[in-house]
């Protein structure tokens, strides 16, 4: 921009500098502009779906259908919460959710990973890497090859409808988190292990006193990833249980929405589905909020080093 | 007695093999048994309530000549897969780039473009259905109310795989975060040589940002195409396949042989097509990488 004013008359002066800077601002302004406003945009579209969810939940079937769309209702109808909390045992699918499903696995998937990635990569042993390869080559196995004759082991186990064909695998070790605490222990400077060995240490011992509590951070990230995983999961539950009083709260959702088919259905079918979908979105969200850090660093670090 | 030599080797062996057991014993049982049993099961017809009786290439005949869904399912499926799955990767790609701009609220803008990705499906395809409703849904109440024609994005069979396809670029996050780790692993240097060159932002983007990035794009790509063939869920939740069988995605439509037609054999062989085409495609896109895929490393 200078350049301009220096050729029309072979020199700038202080006008022209002037000038050239306050367009320099203009331009500079109208970009941060055009920044925010598409920061704006696209948030609320990322964002519309659950405000909708939100705004939905909070109507009546006659402002849920209404034309044009009732943006923000009015009244509000919160009674559509405790209506829909009531209309199917919630408790009991939160209970099988939380209690029976999530707890027991994310235990036994913290066990058992911890003690193979430990396998993987605090000794050296022959074919050790041979097998790494085969466990992870095991996560592109896609599920519905080993889903049919997984639900007939399971069968004959006598185990449909229970939550054992769920929870046990995960005591077996999960790839997924073998691989990210491997690559954890393996950064790990060898010198402690080696330190420990010479005072007698065994590796257990290694395990537990040394590695797990330098390991806290990327355990969080397995407790955390595998609970979101669980309380997210459908198609396990689905296959494998059928009784309403053992679902969980995915196929608990399903139910609901089943209901939306039946004719004469209830009034207000539409907010009640909402408020439950809000309800069960928001534990989601708020271990989110408090635990971003976490849920980054791990989604990272598995995609780098994969 | 043996008398076998515990060398510090064997030993270690032994040490690593014992911590390693518990995936071994799980791989023997829930992985390498079910992929063989699920071999034989493809030979066979087998329906839970009779026994496996076996039929030999049947099922895989049925598959390749008899079956009228699979051209269809064929054809859905690599839709998806050569065109929402790269989709997803380039808005991915697009959105980080974004994020990565020196903005105020950075880390809440990148927080609301993550959730997406971590809300449960089973949560989100019933909200999407409801905002997408040919009568009741948010846009289309709003044209309705305007006099235009409503937009039937999840009930016409040519509107459906496309509106598919964007919900899953709003669920992009995860790709965004790699993408990000990726774009920040970027040299300053390299920008700062390349103004002093005179390049231009677009120039800076296409010759700097993109060919760094191509590792992770890889990346994204295979576990992309992977998650592709057997994606079940978010469509089952939203169109059980429809409208008109458009969404009848190969995961889906081997769910509904397994567990609704109570066709295990037949679905067996379709899952041991659906590994091969898998590993094929992993194979093929990992090969033809060292043509368009850049490592600043080596």
């Amino acid at each position: 921009m200078l350049q301009h004013a220096r050729q029309a008359k072979g020199s700038w002066d202080a006008d022209d500098v002037t000038s050239a800077r306050n367009r320099k601002r203009v331009t500079d302004l109208l970009r941060r502009l055009l920044l925010y406003a598409t920061f704006i945009f696209w948030s609320i579209v990322f964002v519309a779906p659950f405000l909708w969810m939100l705004s939905s939940s909070l109507k009546d079937d006659p402002q849920n259908i209404a034309v044009p769309p009732i943006l923000i209702p009015n009244p509000a109808r919160w009674q559509n919460y405790p209506e829909a909390l009531t209309r199917l045992p919630w408790a009991l699918f939160a209970y099988n959710s939380v209690i029976k499903y999530a707890v027991p696995s994310v235990i036994g998937t913290a066990l058992s990973c911890s003690i193979v990635a430990y396998g993987f990569s605090r000794i050296q042993w022959k074919g050790r890497d041979v097998m790494f390869f085969i466990c992870i080559g095991t996560m592109m196995i896609p599920f519905q090859v080993t889903m049919v004759p997984l639900f007939i082991i399971f069968r004959k186990l006598d185990w449909i409808n229970t939550y054992m064909p769920l929870v046990v695998p995960s005591y077996f070790g999960v790839p997924y988190f073998i691989f990210m605490l491997r690559q954890f222990f393996l950064s790990i400077p060898q010198e402690l292990s080696d330190a420990a060995r010479i005072d007698g240490c065994s590796e257990l011992g290694i395990l537990t006193r040394i590695i797990l509590p330098l390991a806290k951070p990327a355990l969080a990230v397995v407790v955390l990833f595998r609970f979101i995983g669980i309380w997210n999961d459908y198609l396990g539950p689905l296959i494998y249980l059928n009784e309403r009083d053992q679902m969980p709260i995915a196929l608990g959702l399903d139910l609901l929405r089943q209901s939306l088919g039946d004719l004469g259905h209830d009034p207000n079918i539409y907010g009640h589905i909402m408020a439950i979908n809000t309800c069960v979105v928001l534990p989601v969200l708020v271990i989110y909020f408090f635990t971003q850090k976490t849920f980054i660093e791990g989604v990272a670090v598995t995609g780098l080093k994969g | 007695m043996l008398h076998l030599r515990l060398t510090k080797s064997r030993l270690d062996f032994i040490k690593g093999m014992l911590f390693i057991s518990p995936w071994l014993l799980g791989f023997l049982g829930f992985s390498l048994y079910p992929v063989l049993a699920s071999f034989f099961y493809s030979f066979t017809r087998y329906d839970i309530i009779r026994g496996a009786k076996f039929v030999g290439l049947n099922n895989y005949k049925e598959l390749f000549l008899v079956d009228d869904m699979m051209p269809i399912v064929t054809r859905n499926t690599f839709w998806w897969a050569l065109i929402a799955v790269p989709l997803g990767v380039v808005t991915a790609f697009l959105f980080a780039n974004l994020l990565n701009t020196d903005v105020r609220y950075r880390p809440f803008f990148r927080a609301i473009f993550f959730i997406p990705s971590i809300v449960p499906a089973m949560v989100a395809a019933p909200v999407w259905n409801w905002l997408l409703n040919t009568q009741y849904g948010l846009i289309n109440c709003f044209l309705s109310s305007r006099g235009m024609k409503v937009i039937p994005f999840l009930s016409s069979p040519p509107l459906a795989k496309p509106t598919l396809a964007l919900i899953h670029c709003w669920a992009q996050g995860g790709a965004m975060v790699i993408f990000l780790a990726a774009l920040q692993d970027v040299p300053r240097s390299l920008y700062e040589v390349a103004l002093v060159d005179g390049a231009n932002a677009w120039q800076r983007f296409w010759n700097i940002t993109v060919p760094l990035c191509t590792p992770a794009a890889l990346f994204l790509l295979i576990t992309g195409l992977i998650g592709a063939f057997q994606q079940f869920t978010f469509t089952w939740l939203l169109t059980q396949g429809g409208p008109m069988k458009s969404t009848e995605f190969y995961s889906v439509y081997l769910y509904r042989n397994a567990f609704v037609f109570m066709k295990m054999g037949y679905a067996s062989a379709l899952a041991w097509i659906l590994f091969i085409i898998v590993m094929a495609v992993t194979i093929g896109v990992y090969l033809s990488s060292g043509r368009w895929v850049y490592y600043a490393g080596k």
